[in-house]
């Protein structure tokens, strides 16, 4: 399995944002996008996600997934985990957590996925009680609640900890063993041994053109 | 599927869901109309059906907008999006939800106003079941309102404004089926009729359009 990019550009409206994006990510690596604010780094992910659909070029996941066959479109085999946490406040984080993972295939159950993060024992609590902080992760939880083989993720850290960094880059790097895609936005330093590198400004549409 | 329709209740039914502000409001609609049209009994009682009617209606479109705005605003609408599920079937789920919700318990309660309005039995059993049989229509349409307007900031207004035309025919053909329930010789079935029609064929078009809207408000 491969997600593979070419030629890629997309414009919000009028404006490109970005043209001639070409990368591939191998199964067990990561691809971190970099860039200045506006360069197009949650762009990309969006794109990627399939909320934007692409100016030009094309986007695929090469080779097969367990359980996913061919036909699956590339969304289907994603996370997202964007700028919001998408948590209901009135829910519990369990209910929460519980739900997508119903709504999207199982993965982990909901007490390792919040015992992962460091969160056990807040599975009762009604999400509108945590700190900004833990809402982050129980965020995070969600990618292990539901099993899904490629995580786009954008800015995954802000808000978070040193620790809970560390234990972040440490789940990236177990999904990664186990054959998984990891698309990371970001312009903090995610502590990953191996990581191939995108800067995304370098791709900036050419003003002179 | 099941999950998110379990999901849309425990939402409806937690402090700030809105599940029984439609109630109120459509209690609030009924207990007024009779100091404001006075001790004529036999008035009421002709215009119940309609009064139990226009306020169910406005009741339901109560909250319409918070059907996608809210999971837009956490995120959770680009989830939804991302999954396997069809968009149609998941905006189908959530009104359905919303209709069980906020649509049912005016059904339910619709007797009790009903006897407030003077009305007679039968009267009020017919309005119940064109109750019972147009409202869903009115959160399917309600859908394609809410995803219209699913990225504006108050949309409330706006929702009721573009689908008052399209329920429209829900209410003339609930009040002329509930007044051909007691009214001869005006006849009951081909209204009711009418009305089962006109939900079935907004529950089809009513997520399909709204779903296809969704997809493009990502961008």
């Amino acid at each position: 399995m491969k997600l593979v990019g070419e030629k890629l550009a997309a414009a919000r409206g009028e404006r490109r944002i970005f043209e001639g994006l070409s990368f591939e990510v191998p199964a067990g690596s990561a691809l971190v996008v970099t860039g200045p604010n506006g360069s197009g780094k949650s762009t990309l992910l969006k794109t990627i996600a399939g909320f934007l659909r692409p100016a030009a070029g094309s986007l695929k996941l090469e080779g097969q997934f367990k359980g996913l066959d061919a036909e699956t479109p590339l969304a289907e085999h994603c996370h997202y985990l964007g700028h919001a946490n998408a948590l209901k406040p009135q829910l519990s984080v369990h209910e929460n957590l519980r739900f997508w993972q119903q709504f999207y295939a199982p993965g982990r159950t909901v007490d390792e996925a919040l015992d992962a993060v460091g969160l056990p024992g807040v599975g009762d609590l009604p999400a509108g009680y945590l700190s900004a902080g833990q809402k982050r992760r129980v965020a995070i939880a969600r990618l292990l609640a539901a099993a899904r083989p490629v995580w786009l993720v954008d800015e995954p850290t802000s808000a978070l900890d040193a620790a809970s960094e560390r234990r972040f880059a440490a789940l990236v790097e177990a999904h990664l063993a186990q054959g998984g895609i990891v698309v990371a936005a970001t312009h903090q330093q995610l502590g990953l041994a191996a990581a191939l590198k995108l800067d995304i400004s370098q791709f900036a549409e050419s003003r002179a053109a | 599927m099941i999950a998110l329709f379990l999901r849309e209740l425990k939402l409806a039914s937690r402090i700030g869901g809105g599940a029984l502000t439609g109630l109120l409001f459509f209690l609030a609609v009924v207990t007024v109309v009779p100091f404001g049209v006075g001790p004529d009994l036999k008035l009421l009682a002709r215009i119940g059906p309609a009064m139990l009617w226009t306020g169910a209606l406005l009741a339901s479109l109560l909250g319409l907008d918070r059907l996608f705005q809210g999971e837009r605003e956490d995120g959770s609408l680009d989830l939804l999006l991302m999954s396997e599920h069809p968009i149609a079937l998941i905006v189908f789920v959530k009104s359905l939800a919303h209709w069980v919700a906020t649509g049912l318990p005016l059904v339910l309660a619709a007797p009790v106003f009903g006897l407030m309005m003077n009305m007679e039995p039968v009267a009020i059993a017919a309005s119940v079941a064109t109750l019972a049989v147009g409202t869903p229509a009115i959160s399917f349409v309600g859908a394609v309102g809410a995803a219209v307007t699913v990225t504006l900031a108050r949309g409330g207004l706006v929702i009721a404004v573009l689908i008052l035309p399209l329920v429209i025919p829900v209410l003339i053909f609930g009040v002329s089926a509930s007044y051909g329930a007691v009214e001869d010789p005006a006849p009951f079935l081909p209204p009711f009729l009418i009305l089962c029609a006109i939900t079935l064929f907004f529950a089809v078009l009513g997520p399909l359009a709204a779903g296809h809207v969704l997809r493009h408000a990502a961008d």
